[in-house]
């Protein structure tokens, strides 16, 4: 199943690059399908496990996910993003069984998670899996405290020691002295780092993020992106986040899954995803962002042996954004090295300006 | 203009069926009522034809009572069991709050172990009132339960507090209980719904009946009717509550790793505690309303100082026995009220505290119950409230109603005289001439048209049920009364709503009367009057109207306040006027919901009907009073379901042109 979608899909180069990479996957799935509908199971069989969009709305039923295949590595951040019905809460559901997919496979740690019981699956979410809601789903009823202890309260751990873990994460995002206050009197990002301590609190081994930011004012949003960020530095969890907001796959991810009507229409780091749209629809969403922040240095360097004289040196994986001061203001171009500290090629002042201020986007990428 | 023109023909051309319709209905409907001179079975159900519905019930009655067995037991066992079951907590809070126990010694003597005393009664309720609410709602309770001191009415209201106190927590859980399976199952919701819409519906007097007959005349029945009777809203409330816990924190509790066992209590059960508190206040309240109504077959207490004096025409007592139940009504509506709020709105504390610091409120009424009963010991005055300070405004009230019946009687009785040939007689004689075959035709016309065919089979069929039982003529009396009530409350209520919906202030007011009226339990709307207006149609009338005039209030104001600003504003934009504004945009948009409250209206109306066969009407209200009192199961049931079928019968109407109006709006 596995190597035949692959080769099936071999001419679609985000597919290949990603069967390429599922070796050391912690969470992966393939052919991964949800419908809703009666009898989604037989429908799906019937069409031999591949109905076309036309067959599934013929038949009445919704496509919610679609034929997807994916690999999250661990301690990457992978970032599913897509519009309002493109699937994506679905697919995160179907990843933690809060929704049962209709056909595929899905692995955790390369363990087959759909053959796993009732009890097996309250054991994984129990002591594996985190999940951070949009809308917080905090108990209205318990402090802080209690919230963030909760998990580890329904494993039964003793209070005393449930309630000094829960202090160690709420000390870690930051909420220490509002342990004993109620959700209700937290504001909408207090709310949020809750609900964040009270996903870490059982140190799971993947953790979801439904996007978690979404319900929150955009400097909020900003800060708690800032805050996931650090956290990540600290932690290096495995994260599967949702999100709506481009911007904030950008930003966040080490590699970003794009969807559109229950398919994956492409997995890619944010460079991969601006320097080479695998289709219109992609192209539409990275067509404002801004290039400097996402383009590497390695994308515009002119590949050269000889480099001649160079004012400075730059590292082929910073950002155009980092050196772009530099590299303007100087009257010569800059040598490339890459991570091992070789000369790969010279970084022009045109190609940086291209980058900055682009009169055909579609060139940048191109060189 | 062409294109304007075009858009309305449209409308006329689907009004034009409509009107030939409803034309040709009320020519079937005229026909019929001139054929009614020659045929009589036209104008008058026969009474050959009635189906012997009631006497089937009675003799299946009979039967359960007498030989039904469950094998292990008979079925007279069960009941049995359950009554000595309940009759257990119920003894022991009497004990407790109003008679004490008498202990026998040997032959002769005995002691009597007092009951709590009443200072520490009204000091417990106080102090739970000040920590769950404010220094207001202390002063409120303690005033209230005060004046059940200070007016002699103590007695009467432990004993009826003690029914409450029993009923309450039974209905709780087993509502609770029956919401949780209705939630888990959605088959055994579907069989359910159904049973509490008709439970909901039919007249409390019906309940009596049978329980009466099954349980027998005391006050261990009477509780089990009220508990009947109070936990319908309990379960429709839990699964409400249930189903309206957001889907995220569902979620949050399955990737939690909960069992089945710890979501339900410490996800789904606290999350949705708001809800369910709204639930436990509704039980309480019908509780009351029921626990009064529940003296004809022998509660005690404040119902029965009610109805004896009602019995005896003494309305001063009547009226002291009243006004007790209402401030014992409203105590306990905000005594609990106040809880739901607090569990609502959890705050945080600053210091770590102790087990005496968590449990103030309990250790308080703890202390004060224990030291004001030591304290009785040696001074009887707090035992029991002493007789010479009790007040007694009965001769007080005597005095007044003498003085009403001889300065305002000519008044009174003058527009009570034109009301009765006016509009009374001439409507009733109306709706009783009027040929049932052809009042059903014109029910299944309204219901095809509002809500599709389904509606209207459902609304014929439950009219010719009326007929067939042989409840037509009674039934017409009912909806004549209810009727006319609704289209009285519906003068007085709308008026007020939409000037509440103007002002901030007149909202507050309107509010608090209409959180007041729906608080009395309804036995109390007859006191006064009886006191003005003597027995008969006009004084049930009145008082049906006072009683359904809360949510003609409540619904057109919260209505009016509904419609959206941005409308407004687009409105104000054009140059509406105040009255333009309020006429042409805010009344239309609100009407949806102002026939929901119609809708409201009519059922408490329905639910007063019975009541107010008290004060002597002749209607299908009487019909179960009378079964009441000769405890005919069949007739009360029948009697009863045909009043519950009115009430389907307009709920269903008015509810579907609601929905349908609505969603016309775009208002959902």
């Amino acid at each position: 199943m596995v190597e035949e979608s692959g080769a099936k899909e071999a001419s679609r180069p985000d597919i290949v690059m990603q069967s390429r990479q599922s070796a050391d996957a912690k969470l992966s799935c393939r052919g991964l399908w949800k419908l809703f509908g009666d009898d989604a199971e037989r429908f799906l069989a019937r069409c031999d496990g591949h109905p076309s969009a036309e067959q599934i709305a013929g038949a009445g039923y919704i496509g919610a996910v679609r034929d997807a295949n994916l690999d999250v590595h661990d301690g990457e951040v992978f970032v599913i993003m897509g519009l309002s019905g493109s699937g994506k809460s679905t697919i995160v559901r179907c990843l933690s069984r809060l929704v049962e997919p209709t056909g595929g496979e899905l692995l955790f740690e390369g363990e087959d998670l759909l053959a796993a019981d009732e009890k097996q699956l309250t054991e994984i979410r129990r002591h594996k899996m985190g999940m951070v809601f949009q809308h917080f789903a905090l108990l209205p009823h318990l402090s802080v405290l209690g919230n963030v202890a909760f998990p580890l309260e329904i494993q039964g751990v003793d209070r005393a020691t449930r309630e000094r873990r829960a202090m160690e994460v709420i000390e870690l995002v930051g909420l220490e002295g509002r342990e004993t206050y109620f959700p209700r009197e937290l504001s909408g990002g207090q709310q949020q780092r809750v609900g964040i301590a009270r996903s870490l609190a059982v140190e799971p081994d993947v953790w979801f993020l439904d996007e978690p930011f979404s319900a929150l004012d955009p400097l909020i949003r900003r800060e708690m992106q800032d805050e996931f960020l650090r956290l990540q530095r600290v932690l290096h969890k495995t994260i599967v986040f949702i999100t709506h907001d481009f911007d904030e796959a950008i930003r966040l991810a080490d590699r970003i899954a794009i969807m559109k009507a229950g398919e994956i229409v492409q997995i890619g780091s944010p460079e991969e995803l601006v320097t080479n749209p695998a289709t219109q629809y992609v192209a539409e969403f990275t067509r404002d962002v801004d290039r400097s922040k996402v383009l590497s240095v390695r994308s515009v360097t002119t590949q050269a042996e000889d480099i001649g004289e160079v004012a400075g040196e730059v590292k082929a994986d910073e950002r155009i954004g980092e050196v772009a001061h530099r590299v303007v203001n100087a009257d010569r171009p800059f040598a490339v090295m890459d991570e091992t500290g070789r000369v790969i090629g010279r970084l022009e002042k045109n190609a940086v300006l291209d980058v900055l201020a682009p009169h055909g986007s579609r060139d940048v990428a191109a060189q | 203009m062409t294109a304007l023109t075009g858009v309305e023909t449209r409308p006329a051309v689907v009004r034009r069926p409509t009107v030939l319709l409803w034309a040709l209905t009320l020519a079937v409907l005229l026909a019929l009522w001139f054929a009614g001179a020659r045929m009589e079975w036209l104008a008058h159900y026969p009474d050959e034809w009635v189906l012997p519905l009631r006497d089937w019930v009675s003799e299946a009655m009979e039967w359960l009572v007498k030989e039904a067995t469950f094998g292990l037991f008979t079925f007279k066992e069960f009941t049995r069991g359950i009554a000595w079951l309940l009759n257990v907590p119920l003894q022991a809070c009497l004990v407790l709050l109003a008679h004490g126990l008498e202990v026998p010694l040997g032959e002769e003597s005995s002691i009597l172990i007092p009951p709590l005393s009443w200072l520490g009664v009204l000091g417990g309720v106080t102090w739970l009132a000040w920590r769950v609410g404010s220094r207001g709602l202390a002063i409120l309770v303690g005033t209230c339960f005060a004046y059940l001191a200070v007016f002699g009415q103590w007695n009467s209201a432990m004993v009826t507090l003690s029914s409450i106190l029993v009923a309450v927590p039974v209905g709780i859980v087993c509502g609770g209980l029956l919401g949780i399976l209705g939630y888990r199952s959605h088959a055994f919701e579907r069989a359910i719904t159904p049973v509490l819409d008709l439970m909901q519906t039919v007249p409390v007097f019906a309940y009596l009946v049978p329980v009466l007959f099954l349980f027998g005349f005391g006050p261990v029945s009477a509780m089990i009717a009220t508990i009947i009777y109070a936990m319908p809203p309990m379960v429709r409330m839990t699964m409400l509550a249930l189903r309206g816990v957001s889907a995220e924190v569902l979620e949050f509790g399955r990737m939690a790793g909960c069992s089945e066992r710890q979501m339900l209590w410490k996800v789904l059960l606290p999350s949705a505690r708001h809800s369910l508190m709204v639930g436990v206040n509704q039980v309480i309240m019908l509780s009351l309303n029921m626990v009064i109504i529940a003296s004809m077959i022998g509660a005690g207490g404040l119902g029965h100082d009610v109805l004896t004096s009602l019995r005896r025409l003494a309305i001063g007592d009547g009226l002291e026995a009243g006004v007790a139940i209402t401030v014992l009504a409203i105590s306990l509506d905000r005594l609990s009220q106040a809880v739901a709020n607090r569990g609502a709105t959890p705050v945080h504390l600053q210091t770590e505290q102790g087990f005496a610091d968590r449990h103030t409120t309990l250790l308080g009424i703890a202390g004060i119950l224990l030291g004001t009963y030591v304290l009785a010991f040696f001074i009887p005055a707090l035992r029991s409230y002493p007789d010479q300070l009790v007040i007694d405004t009965g001769p007080l009230f005597e005095n007044l109603v003498a003085w009403v019946n001889v300065h305002l009687y000519i008044y009174l009785d003058a527009v009570k005289s034109w009301l009765l040939i006016n509009l009374l007689i001439p409507f009733k004689r109306l709706l009783i001439d009027a040929p049932w075959p052809g009042v059903a035709v014109v029910l299944a016309m309204a219901g095809w048209r509002i809500g599709g065919w389904r509606l209207g089979a459902l609304v014929a069929s439950l009219a010719i049920f009326i007929a067939v039982t042989g409840n037509w003529e009674k039934a017409m009396v009912s909806a004549y009364l209810c009727g006319i009530s609704v289209v009285l409350a519906m003068a007085i209520g709308l008026p007020i709503g939409i000037l509440a919906a103007g002002s901030e202030r007149f909202h507050r007011i309107a509010q608090n009367i209409a959180d007041t009226l729906q608080t009395l339990p309804s036995f109390v709307y007859l006191i006064p009057v009886v006191m003005l207006f003597q027995v008969g149609d006009f004084s049930a009338m009145v008082a049906i109207t006072a009683y359904a005039v809360a949510p003609a209030i409540r619904y057109t104001d919260h209505g009016l306040r509904g419609v959206p600003g941005e409308v407004i504003e687009a409105a104000k934009m054009s140059g509406c006027r105040r009255g333009q504004l309020l006429w042409k945009v805010k009344v239309p948009l609100a009407m949806p919901e102002i026939m929901l409250g119609v809708n409201q209206t009519i059922m408490m109306a329905l639910s007063m009907l019975v009541i107010t066969a008290l004060v002597g009407t002749r209607d299908l209200g009487q019909e179960v009073y009378i079964a009441l009192t000769r405890a005919d199961t069949g007739l009360g049931l029948v009697a009863g379901v045909c009043v519950a079928f009115l009430a389907i019968i307009a709920d269903r109407l008015i509810g579907a042109w609601a929905a349908r109006r609505k969603r016309e709006l775009g208002l959902d």
